[in-house]
């Protein structure tokens, strides 16, 4: 009964996101108020038949509904509850479902907080939102239903994919596709304002919270996604440069470039065109990432089943939703123009850079993600492109802008004299380059690649010092309150960037210092990585609730001390007899130490990997610093503008038309 | 405090990797980072997301056994590559060979990178020779002296 | 309408047009770069005589067919009835080739499922199989009457790839 309920809320969402795509342009084209305002609530009514739908599927998988395909597929008896409802979002159909929820509340969202946009805006990015909807809601109909029943009524499922029962696999679909889904509401604003020719710095103001929120989200997806490859696949990487790790990340890095280009429309007024383009830039590539993992068109880890028929529908999909926005934008950009003029060297100059460098790296990583593509489709050979090429591509696009990135917070907007950024920044400069040849010579091993990725992240840290006293320098008070008066903006900024800091910082010292032993270890055999002494004290057998593991005992110890004991286990899981690394890791501040167990090489003996792996969790950190820094900043003031002031204003402005 | 210390320590002995009584799968270490490396640079191909170096397949296995008995038998390490290639094709490279046909994937991102910064150029040149924003009326200045007024009553 | 606003919209429709291409090949397929080469030098016992040997000369002067099997694995069951039917029509020999398995496990697979194979020879660690590029199993390649590798079925044959590729291929190099 309860798939059935949830299969008809799923037709009644898909009416409801028919209309919802529909009436309310049409109302704001013709100027129908009635059908304008039909936008929220038809948006809240998609929201509950979605989350109903939803919740019936999740129903279905906690109470292990085998009738069901997909809890058939997916799930099992023996798998603990956690990973029961997790497994909803595991499959293709599930994962699409969840896509749509995000989606929908996105949509609602909106529709909440949107009170001090003028109805028709609203209409007409509710509207599209709406039909964004459609797409997903009759993809899910046609090809890919949840729903489906399966007879005869096997005893048990086949089991969640080992590898994604995980407390990371929980968390890091749902985190990743609010970020996806979330640049879907700064596309319906852009679409929304080419439609209405309304683009100016008020819809940027409107536009940036909603984008940054999706920004924050999507860098927390990504962080996961990497941490949770490291701790669950066993051997230490963390970033594989795989197809669909580029599909999300390429949405990053348009995003990236897309806050920034707001900040320079809201503040300035110039620059539209292009914001509205990298706008519909961010969530194509969202789609894009989505036809790439669906499709079979591209290998990967992460590929669900594939099913053509899927993959010309999204394609399909693709065409109509970027390519129609493409066209609407070469109709309806605003011409070049508008705006302040700026100097040369001004924040408005450095702001473009970010942007250009952002775009070109995010090319080129779609460059070599497709290129395998390209040159079978042009019957010119097979090649695949792996992590060498994008290192060799990536990292000195990225130098650049991280240096710049030091420099934009200073310079002023519309004219920035070089003497006096200069003399804000040498100091910065120097004590950069002074700790960064220094730093690395303590440990006693000096590469230049080492020095220079420590220089690049001091820099960043000094010029952001550099940038909060110039901030101050005029306020009154003590410098806690001065510091404490600070627009939030501001602080977001300062922490993101620190975030960035941090984060090179944690790359470049992993890089430089990590070291592995690949050995083989019988019983009471050591071996010593990093200072650290391993001891192997044998295997023991133990039962999990859906497997069987060979756990292994490490004593790890420090000049004859022993100071721990770490677990690493061979899994087999029980329903689809398929094995799995659990590596034992041992994290802190300043780095981990990790034992992974390979294979039994006769006699009791087993191949083993230990690594170290210092400053590791800096990664993960800079990036929660990072989304931490967008958080604080959309929740400045400037966003949370009150009614009665929003009265005034409009009493006061006058001249502003709706 | 310790713990940084430690790890500090842990970057100062990466250097000197002391001697165990652990077995090392391969007797040579100078032999056995040169087979990691190798196989670092190879593309499993029954995964075909991992390097032979992480994969457990048995081809992968295999392979990097080859490696082993190859360094062993005094090949160099581009000999090894060409044996690889020769069996399996450029696939099984990770790092795309330099040909005319990935011409446009090794020098796209450089391109891009010109053409940006072209463009980059010419939109500030515009910019510069654009017009300078009207002048306030007298009007809208004391509108605008309205609005700070009001916006300082309410706080920032 | 200014014509630059139409490049990202131009850039997008190439990608898709790449994208549509892309969704009827297959990324995992793995050409082989033997083809057109002559096949690696080899000499492994037989399965059923393991007195006697096979090399890659043996078979000098026919096209000859080299088929990747092990009782081991699953697929090379959905292929086996082809081959046994292409042995009985009697078109071209089909040399087996035991890839990383017991040779008492793979005798024991051909008295159950048949035997299509002129003979079988044994490849114990796989090291045949590395040079003539196997990476999964089962895997066929034809030889003409030089020597030279002609194709690679990557995958279980097909009655359409024997059909439409491998049985014209062989005709053809049969007349030559």
């Amino acid at each position: 009964m309860i798939p059935e309920i949830g299969q008809f809320a799923l037709v009644l969402a898909f009416l409801l996101a028919a209309i919802q795509g529909t009436l309310p342009l049409v109302g704001a084209a013709r100027r129908i108020p009635a059908w304008m305002a039909l936008a929220r609530p038809v948006a809240a009514g998609q929201f509950v038949f979605v989350a109903l739908a939803f919740g019936c599927l999740a129903y279905s998988f906690v109470t292990g509904d085998f009738s069901v395909a997909n809890v058939a597929t997916n799930s099992n008896s023996q798998l603990p509850t956690a990973y029961r409802f997790a497994a909803t979002w595991g499959s293709h159909e599930g994962s699409m479902l969840l896509w749509v929820l995000m989606l929908a509340s996105w949509t609602v969202a909106v529709a909440m907080w949107s009170r001090r946009l003028p109805l028709e805006m609203v209409a007409r990015v509710l509207g599209v939102m709406g039909l964004v909807s459609v797409g997903f809601l009759l993809f899910m109909l046609a090809t890919s239903n949840p729903f489906d029943r399966l007879f005869p009524v096997p005893a048990d499922g086949r089991d969640l994919n080992p590898l994604l029962q995980d407390p990371g696999m929980v968390i890091h679909p749902p985190m990743l596709y609010m970020g996806y889904v979330g640049f879907s509401v700064a596309f319906a604003f852009s679409v929304a304002a080419l439609i209405g020719g309304r683009l100016d710095a008020t819809w940027a103001r409107w536009s940036r919270p909603w984008t940054t929120l999706a920004w924050c989200f999507l860098t927390v997806g990504i962080m996961l996604g990497s941490w949770w490859a490291y701790y669950e696949l066993g051997w230490g990487g963390w970033w594989f440069w795989d197809p669909v790790e580029n599909a999300s990340f390429m949405p990053w890095l348009a995003g990236t470039a897309l806050i920034h280009s707001l900040a320079v429309t809201e503040k300035r007024g110039t620059f539209r065109s292009w914001t509205v383009l990298l706008a519909i830039c961010a969530f194509s590539l969202s789609l894009l990432g989505t036809f790439l993992v669906r499709s079979g068109v591209l290998t990967s880890v992460h590929a669900f089943a594939t099913d053509p028929r899927r993959g010309i529908f999204i394609l399909a999909y693709l065409l109509l939703v970027v390519g129609g926005s493409l066209v609407l934008f070469a109709l309806r950009a605003p011409k070049v123009g508008g705006g302040g003029r700026f100097e040369p060297v001004s924040r408005e100059t450095l702001l473009l850079a970010n942007n250009v460098l952002l775009v070109v790296a995010c090319g080129s990583v779609l460059l070599g993600t497709l290129y395998p593509l390209f040159l079978d489709a042009l019957n010119l050979g097979k090649i695949s492109v792996g992590p060498p090429y994008f290192d060799s591509v990536f990292a000195p696009i990225m130098a650049p802008l991280v240096f710049l990135m030091g420099v934009g917070p200073i310079a002023r907007w519309k004219e920035a004299r070089v003497p006096d950024l200069w003399a804000l920044l040498r100091w910065a400069l120097g004590v950069a380059i002074v700790a960064a040849v220094v730093a690395p010579l303590i440990t006693g091993k000096w590469t230049p690649l080492v020095s220079f990725g420590l220089f690049l992240s001091f820099w960043v840290v000094a010029a952001t010092i550099v940038s909060v006293r110039q901030q101050i320098r005029h306020a009154q008070g003590g410098m806690l309150v001065a510091l404490a008066r600070q627009p939030r903006a501001f602080w977001g900024m300062t922490l993101a960037h620190l975030g960035i800091a941090v984060f090179i910082a944690g790359v470049t010292l992993v890089k430089g210092f990590e070291t592995e032993r690949d050995v083989r270890m019988a019983v009471g055999d050591s071996v010593t990585v990093g200072g650290y002494a391993f001891r192997f004290d044998g295997v023991t057998d133990r039962q999990g609730p859906n497997y069987r593991a060979m756990r292994g005992t490490f004593d790890v110890s420090r000049n004859g001390r022993s100071i721990e004991q770490l677990f690493p286990e061979k899994r087999v899981y029980l329903s689809q007899q398929m094995p799995m690394t659990e590596a034992a890791i041992d994290t802190g501040p300043f780095g981990d130490l990790y034992v992974s167990l390979g294979e039994p090489v006769g006699g009791g003996a087993w191949s083993v990997r230990v690594y170290a792996k210092p400053f590791i969790t800096w990664i993960w950190g800079g990036c929660l610093l990072m989304a931490f820094g967008g958080l604080v900043a959309l929740s400045d003031r400037r966003y949370r503008i009150g009614k009665r002031r929003e009265q005034a204003l409009h009493g006061g402005a006058g001249v502003a038309a709706d | 405090m310790t713990r940084l210390l430690l790890l500090v320590m842990v970057m100062l002995a990466s250097g000197y990797a002391a001697a165990d009584t652990a077995q090392p799968t391969e007797n040579d270490p100078l032999a056995q980072s040169r087979a990691v490396k190798l196989s670092e640079q190879l593309r499993c191909l029954v995964c075909q997301n991992q390097s032979i170096a992480e994969s457990n397949a048995e081809l992968a296995l295999d392979l990097r056994r080859q490696i082993h008995e190859q360094i062993a038998a005094g090949k160099s390490d581009a000999d090894i590559v060409d044996y690889m290639v020769a069996r399996y094709g450029d696939f099984v490279l990770y790092r795309p060979p330099v040909r005319a046909t990935t011409a446009l994937l090794w020098g796209g991102p450089a391109l891009l990178l010109v053409l940006g910064f072209f463009v980059l150029y010419r939109v500030l040149r515009t910019r510069r020779t654009a017009a300078p924003l009207p002048a306030l009326t007298t009007d809208e200045h004391a509108q605008a002296a309205r609005m700070l007024g009001d916006a300082t009553e309410h706080g920032r | 309408m200014n014509k630059r606003l139409l490049v990202p919209l131009g850039i997008f429709l190439a990608i898709a047009a790449f994208l549509f291409a892309g969704l009827s090949l297959d990324p995992r397929e793995v050409p082989s770069p033997l083809i057109g080469k002559p096949a690696p030098q080899f000499r492994l016992a037989q399965l059923h005589d393991p007195g006697r040997t096979f090399g890659n000369d043996d078979l000098k002067g026919q096209v000859w067919l080299l088929n990747v099997w092990a009782s081991w694995c699953v697929s090379c069951r959905i292929e086996h009835p082809l081959l046994v039917e292409l042995a009985r029509a009697n078109v071209v020999p089909i040399i087996g080739l035991d890839y990383k398995d017991e040779p008492e496990l793979g005798r024991k697979w051909l008295a159950q499922n048949g035997d299509p194979y002129r003979l079988s020879i044994v490849d114990r660690d796989g090291r045949v199989g590395i040079d003539f590029g196997v990476y999964g199993v089962p895997e066929t390649f034809v030889v003409d009457k030089v020597g030279v590798v002609r194709y690679k079925q990557i995958g279980p044959l097909t009655a359409d790839a024997l059909e439409k590729k491998i049985l014209p291929l062989v005709r053809e190099l049969s007349k030559s």
